[in-house]
């Protein structure tokens, strides 16, 4: 393998990168297969037509309001995993995970039971005038149940990697345990939140099964983009793969970005 | 405006009880694992211990006691912790470093600030106040972490062996730099340097085991060690025995012939120790004829190189090490190897004798 | 759209299937009976059945009563959307046999010369109201629908029964406010059985399906948008006589019965 001047010896087998390169096909061949489908001269009247843009701008709204609340939940949740341990933090670690490896579908089941009319908490809620079923507060909680996870794992993971040392040292310095996590524990973590926010909102993005049995398919309501795509492909498959390549377009550009942000704050890990 | 603490923690080994008067800096000597750490932890209220109490000045750090359990947070407590690392918040330049404590308290950024650049001033680094932590060395990040936890203005200030991640050439700056900060003010410092404890401190605790085992001026413990440690810390052999008119007699009855302090009025039967730097032992092979005093066989464990000389480690019993230093021309012409029995030789001038 | 004459249509499709498989059989050994449904011993060998989702349980029951009274036969089913079957047998899927839930899928097929001879019309499906057991909204017309704070679930207009839901409200102009407009019947009977909704709109034969746990409320307008189900040979069936045979059984008088009992019209 030719490889540029001044590297390292990397220990890894040739044959290692055969294999990566097979998968990394795996993945690509299928996108390139789709982009290969597209109409090409409909594919800006299709992606541009009143209910894919509806559809594109509930699904970025809806993301970015599920991305937030996934911080405001997520945070604390991963730093009460990261920090002291506790009986029971284990079961609490497996249970917020849990929605990583369930099918969406039994996501929505259980969201419905909890805030659908009949549900658990629904019930009260409909005594208070709230109704959550075919809202989009729907769409949202469907995709913060499903995207939590994400901002959890990855924050936890910047924790434990960043220790509690420099926490102490701000607490012995005279900051309240708040200002220690405003000013010290927060921004030593911020590229693991800021990455765990980009895979929770690119999760969101993608939410389909929770939302659908969930929330529901109204245009402008709760018909995101990955919605739109499954009813288009009931009539137009041209529409529905030129909506598929947007929807591939905007995760790219979500997740490059995070890349992109990750890389330039590399030497700030380092000093970690 | 005095400190007192005692404290015991059971699951760590710990228990110990000091005190400390306005602004005398403390010492804290030990080996690893001893329970320093856990010392200034429990002090600064990052570890529980499960029972004691402990005041500073007016202010109670904790009560723990049967029915009274009485916890004050670390952030309340005055103590600011200077560690082995600099720590220095990685995302915040070295004046906001230096500014968190005051700005912590409720100063306002611009206060902050003011008191940040004096602590700068203080410890030499003001020319860095811009610079992130990634471009400081070690002993310039070290400097600033200094500033920084005297901005904080702690009560008393804690410090877990600062010189320790340094370099022999960047290390003397600091310390001369804390010898001026520490010279008013209540610290306690843990260190393995004696010279730490030479420059900085007025009194000296030997620990071992989570017991206190040694206390006093800092110049007594380290010129008179009654501990291996501190022994060893001072670079002396230490022997122990009772006392005698001509020196200390050890359980295995060999006499060491040493010099009193003639302060001392000697109780013979009293414990003692004698203690004599490598410097006053020589290395003979076979029996040595004339002075029969203070000579005695041992068998070398190893050489090692020492300044300009040669360590010779030996040990005379199951747990008495003692070291000698020669020239390495004398180690060559004598062939030393480690597992050599050999004679160490003693002269009696340099021991001193005083009780345990 | 004229039912009499889809109806005629479809009749005589039947006919000439029914004489091509007689036909067919009688070529190959002695003269067939009249009935179609009889089995013919010749007829033996596997086919492959893609039928849309409605007709999951008639096509398992009339699939099932075909190979007891045929022995030799298997006939495997593939229950997807229409459209979605449509997709699949497009790019090339191997089946011998579609049941369409809807004849402008079946023409999809036909238009690109995908199907052996014509589609024979079996079956029609019209709308119903379907309610929670209770019927909290207390509905009882297609109007009561429209009415203010009442939580319909309507299909999409891009999936059979949405198109259907549309005519209907075009025909009577009436118009709903869903609140959802979903992308198949399970999920528009999903939302009623848990009760999110207070009323849907799907197929009278998806009412009896659900059975207990919704209530069906037909309505006269429904006959606005009867949805016909054709059934057709693929053009790339390499066992034409069994999947001939196969149609016929469902076009039977035996098969009608099946079909009746799940709540499914003749056409």
């Amino acid at each position: 393998m030719n490889r540029r001047s001044g590297t390292g010896y990397t220990g890894v087998p040739s044959w290692v990168y055969v294999i990566a390169a097979a998968g990394s096909l795996f993945i690509l061949l299928p996108l390139v297969a789709m982009v290969a489908k597209v109409n090409w001269p409909q594919f800006i009247p299709l992606i541009t037509s009143e209910s894919s843009l509806t559809a594109l701008g509930l699904s970025l709204r809806t993301s970015a309001a599920s991305t937030a609340l996934c911080v405001v939940l997520g945070v604390p949740l991963a730093l009460v995993l990261a920090r002291q341990p506790f009986p029971g933090q284990r079961l609490l670690r497996a249970f917020v995970l849990l929605p990583l490896v369930l099918p969406p579908v039994v996501g929505g089941i259980a969201l419905l039971y909890t805030f659908g009319r009949q549900g658990l908490l629904g019930k009260s809620l409909e005594v208070a005038g709230i109704q959550i079923a075919f809202s989009t507060t729907a769409v949202v909680l469907a995709q913060t149940f499903v995207a939590l996870p994400f901002l959890v794992v990855s924050l936890e993971g910047a924790l434990r990697t960043a220790g509690s040392k420099y926490d102490a040292v701000a607490a012995t310095l005279g900051a309240r345990p708040t200002t220690v996590l405003r000013r010290v524990t927060l921004p030593l973590v911020l590229p693991g939140l800021a990455s765990g926010a980009v895979l929770s909102f690119a999760r969101s993005l993608g939410e389909f099964g929770a939302t659908l049995t969930f929330a529901g398919s109204l245009q402008g309501v709760t018909r995101t983009l990955p919605l739109e795509i499954y009813l288009q492909r009931e009539t137009d498959a041209d529409a529905a793969v030129a909506l598929s390549l947007l929807l591939v377009a905007v995760a790219v550009a979500v997740v490059g970005l995070s890349y992109g942000r990750r890389r330039s704050s590399a030497p700030v890990k380092e000093q970690l | 405006m005095t400190f007192d603490l005692t404290a015991s923690l059971p699951a760590r080994n710990f228990e110990m009880s000091l005190s400390l008067g306005p602004s005398e800096t403390l010492a804290i000597l030990g080996p690893n694992g001893a329970g320093k750490s856990t010392l200034l932890g429990v002090i600064s209220g990052l570890l529980r211990p499960e029972s004691g109490s402990a005041r500073l000045g007016g202010r109670e750090l904790f009560t723990l006691d049967g029915g009274t359990r009485r916890w004050s947070a670390p952030h309340l407590r005055g103590t600011a912790l200077l560690a082995q690392e600099a720590l220095l918040f990685p995302h915040l330049n070295v004046l906001d470093n230096v500014a968190f404590g005051p700005r912590s308290t409720g100063a306002s950024r611009t206060e902050a600030r003011e008191v940040a650049r004096h602590w700068l001033d203080e410890v030499d680094a003001l020319a860095l106040a811009n610079r992130k932590p990634a471009q400081l060395s070690g002993g310039q990040a070290q400097r600033v972490a200094v500033a920084r936890a005297l901005a904080a203005e702690p009560e008393l200030l804690l410090l877990d062996e600062p010189m320790a991640a340094l370099d022999i050439h960047t290390a003397p700056l600091l310390r001369r730099v804390l010898k001026r900060v520490l010279a008013d003010r209540k610290a306690i410092i843990v260190t393995h340097d004696v010279l730490d404890a030479y420059m900085l401190a007025d009194r000296v605790i030997v620990v071992e085991s989570g017991r206190i085992v040694e206390e006093g001026p800092t110049r007594q413990v380290l010129e008179r060690p009654r501990s291996h440690f501190a022994a060893g810390l001072a670079g002396l052999n230490l022997v122990a025995g009772t006392l005698g008119q001509e020196g200390i007699t050890t359980p295995d009855g060999r006499v060491f012939a040493g010099q009193h302090d003639p302060d001392w009025s000697l109780v013979a039967g009293q414990a003692g120790v004698a203690a004599f730097p490598p410097s006053s032992v020589s290395v003979f092979l076979g029996d040595v004829h004339g002075s029969p005093r203070n000579s005695f066989p041992v068998t070398i464990t190893d050489l090692e190189p020492h300044g300009d000389q040669v360590r010779v480690r030996a040990s005379s019993g199951p747990s008495n090490t003692l070291s000698a230093d020669i020239t390495p021309a004398a180690s060559a012409d004598l062939g030393l190897a480690p597992g050599m029995e050999v004679r160490f030789v003693v002269k009696s001038a340099l021991v001193s004798v005083y009780p345990a | 759209m004229s039912i009499s004459r889809k109806t005629i249509t479809a009749l005589l499709a039947a006919g000439a299937l029914a004489a091509g498989v007689a036909g067919c059989a009688g070529s190959s050994n002695t003269p067939a009976a009249t009935s179609p449904a009889s089995s013919s011993s010749s007829i033996s060998g596997e086919i492959t059945v893609f039928a849309a989702a409605s007709l999951k349980a008639t096509f398992t029951k009339l699939a099932s009563d075909f190979e007891a009274k045929n022995p030799g036969t298997k006939v495997t089913l593939n229950f997807a959307g229409s459209s979605g079957l449509v997709t699949q047998i497009t790019q090339g899927a191997p089946a011998d046999v579609f049941a369409s839930a809807d004849t402008k899928n079946m023409a999809k097929l036909s238009d690109a010369k995908l199907i052996d001879g014509t589609a024979t019309n079996f079956a029609t499906n019209v709308l119903e109201i379907a309610v929670p057991p209770s019927n909290p909204a207390s509905i009882a017309s297609f109007a009561d629908l429209a009415k203010s704070g009442v939580k319909v679930v309507v299909c999409a207009p891009q999936v059979p029964c949405g198109s259907a839901t549309e005519t209907i409200e075009k025909a009577t102009g009436t118009t709903l406010a869903p609140v959802s407009e979903e992308s198949s019947v399970t999920d528009v009977l999903g939302k009623v059985t848990s009760q999110e909704a207070d009323a849907g709109l799907v197929y009278v034969t998806d009412v009896k399906t659900a059975g207990e746990k919704v209530k069906g409320i037909p309505f006269p307008e429904s006959d606005k948008a009867v949805n016909t189900y054709p059934i057709a040979t693929l053009g790339a069936s390499k066992n034409k006589e069994l999947a001939q045979a196969f149609i016929a059984a469902v076009t039977s008088a035996d098969g009608k019965k099946v079909l009746d009992d799940a709540g499914f019209g003749t056409p």
